[in-house]
């Protein structure tokens, strides 16, 4: 019994010893550019032979030179400005377009649906990689090499399916029996969706707004390949591409701008992830 | 489900007619009715934006790959197997394979240990997991693109906090040249991409622990099934769709992968850490030519068929099984 106990009490101690270097490897990149961008300069770049410096900690006071460095000298706002306008544009045309056709593979287009929406999604599996090539000739052709409206046309091309497929989902979350009662009360089916199905999806909805707006944000490829001019990049874009000049790397600034921009992202997304999960899984676990 | 919505019996056993409106039974069946037109209607924006925009483009790809397009003129013709008999013999082609083929599996191998580890132990009810959780999906969260620069900084070859870490605790005789060698360029890269990937792995074998009726694992527990023989027995098979969407995202994202590598080592030193990504980019955007890069990139389509295949079989199956 005692032994029992005790290999137990060991098991137990592993498995916090386990999760708790696991979580360490996560969060470290994020102590990382919290400390970097708030180390004096004299702090931060001290060479690592130096044994008796300690680089993990602040060994000097910190400071908000970087910070200021990175909102008044860089074009890091006009980077946050071009973000939020293409996120914005995106995510209204990403509504437009997925949440009628969510309603419809969910409930008016039957047995097609389920395999229409499974055809949908896999377009969101084919990546940037296989795509940069013929969208460079695309946007070409249609005149808009360098121009934020690039990204407004290419984007919805992953946030379209993706989120289709996530409202789908929710619209067959909620219960048929409310629609049909609605219809038998004289609701057309046009109504019921306004009035019945819109209000119950509005959770819904918000969470495809969220989603498309961080795929946004997390875009690089597409950004990196047609825009070229700093005053048009976004901020993923910006921050790793241009806030470096020429060789000389401002890394508490950089590490500034990845902080900054990342917090709220992280924060909303651990907000939603449980959703976004359901979404993409809900054909595997359904079995 | 199979249903077709107009079929299926209303809840309440009062019959229709008695619940319609005054007045409503004599209100004209519009277009609002029209249950198949309205379908159409709604449906059809969408699927038009996405094969005009993802399926053709699709298919450009491929055209593209046996053509001598070029970036700066717009006309081309095609010109046969040209490209991929200039690449096939390529040593940097087949590094980048090679490179490709190497970190999707090892990172992929990594991320289902490492997962499947922490869901496990979250599952088996930590204390703070949620804090835990937020904390692990951080990863995830961030634009992969700022990631890969605060790892770029985490592997710098003067300042590298790595360096100085192992050096402090005597692991670490000479110096770690990170982006300087080739083998340990690749680690590095491999390291982001775990990274990077495990924390959602983890979310969705977590999701699917949670599935996992509890009952099943009460009989286990019953029948005398200790810790290890219920992952073993019972939780891990149980888990294996789970795990194999999560690996399927993995091998997908990574793969295709292009910032990581741009962003760290950008195929140096001496092109050895080119994945396919990169190759392409380097071939087709900055060398501007459109036909070859196009061809490199096609060498990914293999292992998106068979991730869409087998997304297609488990969906094929959750449906009969529904």
């Amino acid at each position: 019994m005692r032994m029992r106990r005790a290999r137990r009490v060991v098991v137990r101690a592993a498995q916090y010893a386990a999760i708790a270097l696991i979580t360490l490897f996560a969060v470290f990149p994020f102590y990382w550019m919290f400390l970097t961008a708030l180390k004096q300069n004299r702090d931060l770049y001290v060479g690592a032979t130096n044994l008796h410096h300690v680089p993990w900690v602040f060994n000097v006071p910190p400071t908000l030179e970087h910070v200021q460095l990175l909102f008044q000298r860089t074009a890091y706002l006009v980077w946050v400005r071009n973000t939020v306008f293409v996120g914005a544009v995106v995510v209204a045309i990403t509504l437009v377009f997925a949440a009628p056709a969510g309603y419809a593979l969910a409930r008016l287009v039957g047995r097609w649906g389920e395999r229409l929406g499974i055809a949908l999604f896999l377009t969101y599996l084919v990546p940037p990689t296989l795509l940069f090539i013929p969208f460079a000739r695309i946007v070409s052709v249609l005149h808009l090499q360098n121009s934020l409206w690039s990204l407004v046309v290419i984007y919805p091309t992953f946030t379209v399916p993706f989120c289709t497929w996530l409202l789908m989902g929710f619209f067959r979350s909620i219960p048929r029996d409310l629609e049909e009662q609605a219809m038998i009360d004289g609701y057309s089916r046009l109504a019921v969706i306004r009035k019945v199905v819109m209000p119950l999806a509005v959770s819904g909805l918000l969470t495809v707004v969220i989603f498309a707006f961080t795929l946004v944000m997390q875009e690089f490829v597409y950004a990196l390949t047609f825009i070229s001019s700093v005053q048009k990049m976004t901020l993923s874009l910006g921050v790793p591409v241009a806030l470096v000049r020429g060789d000389v790397f401002y890394w508490g600034s950089l590490m500034a701008a990845a902080l900054i921009t990342s917090i709220p992202i992280a924060i909303v997304y651990n907000l939603f992830i449980d959703r976004f999960v359901a979404g993409l899984t809900h054909g595997a676990l359904k079995g | 489900m199979a249903l077709p919505s107009g079929t299926q019996p209303a809840s309440g056993s009062a019959p229709p007619a008695v619940a319609v409106r005054p007045g409503a039974a004599f209100r004209r069946r519009t277009l609002a009715d029209r249950e198949d037109l309205l379908g159409r209607l709604m449906l059809g924006p969408t699927l038009l934006y996405v094969i005009a925009l993802a399926g053709i483009p699709f298919l450009l790809a491929i055209v593209l790959s046996f053509s001598d397009a070029r970036a700066g003129s717009l006309s081309f013709s095609l010109v046969g197997l040209r490209n991929f008999l200039a690449i096939l013999p390529d040593p940097q082609f087949h590094r980048a394979l090679w490179n490709t083929l190497l970190l999707t599996v090892v990172s992929q191998a990594a991320v289902l240990v490492l997962a499947t580890t922490s869901a496990v132990i979250l599952d088996a009810g930590l204390p703070g997991r949620r804090a835990i959780r937020f904390l692990l999906l951080l990863p995830w969260a961030v634009p992969v693109s700022l990631a890969s620069l605060a790892w770029v900084w985490i592997f710098d070859s003067t300042f590298s906090v790595i360096n100085w870490t192992l050096k402090a605790l005597g692991l670490l005789r000479t110096w770690l040249f990170w982006f300087g060698d080739p083998a340990l360029a690749m680690t590095a890269i491999i390291t982001v991409h775990v990274w990077r990937m495990f924390p959602f792995a983890t979310v969705i074998v977590l999701a699917g622990l949670s599935a996992i009726p509890q009952d099943i694992r009460e009989a286990a527990v019953v029948d005398g099934a200790g810790f290890w023989r219920r992952l073993l027995q019972v939780d891990l098979p149980l888990l294996l769709p789970v795990a194999i969407v999560a690996v399927l995202f993995g091998v997908t994202f990574t793969s295709t992968d292009l910032s990581v590598v741009y962003l760290l080592t950008n195929g140096g030193p001496y092109n050895s850490t080119h994945v396919l990504a990169t190759l392409a980019f380097q071939r087709g955007i900055l060398g501007g030519d459109l036909g070859q890069g196009a061809a490199v990139a096609l060498f990914l389509l293999p292992v998106l068929v068979v991730v869409a295949a087998v997304m297609l079989r488990l969906a094929r199956r959750t449906e009969v099984g529904a």
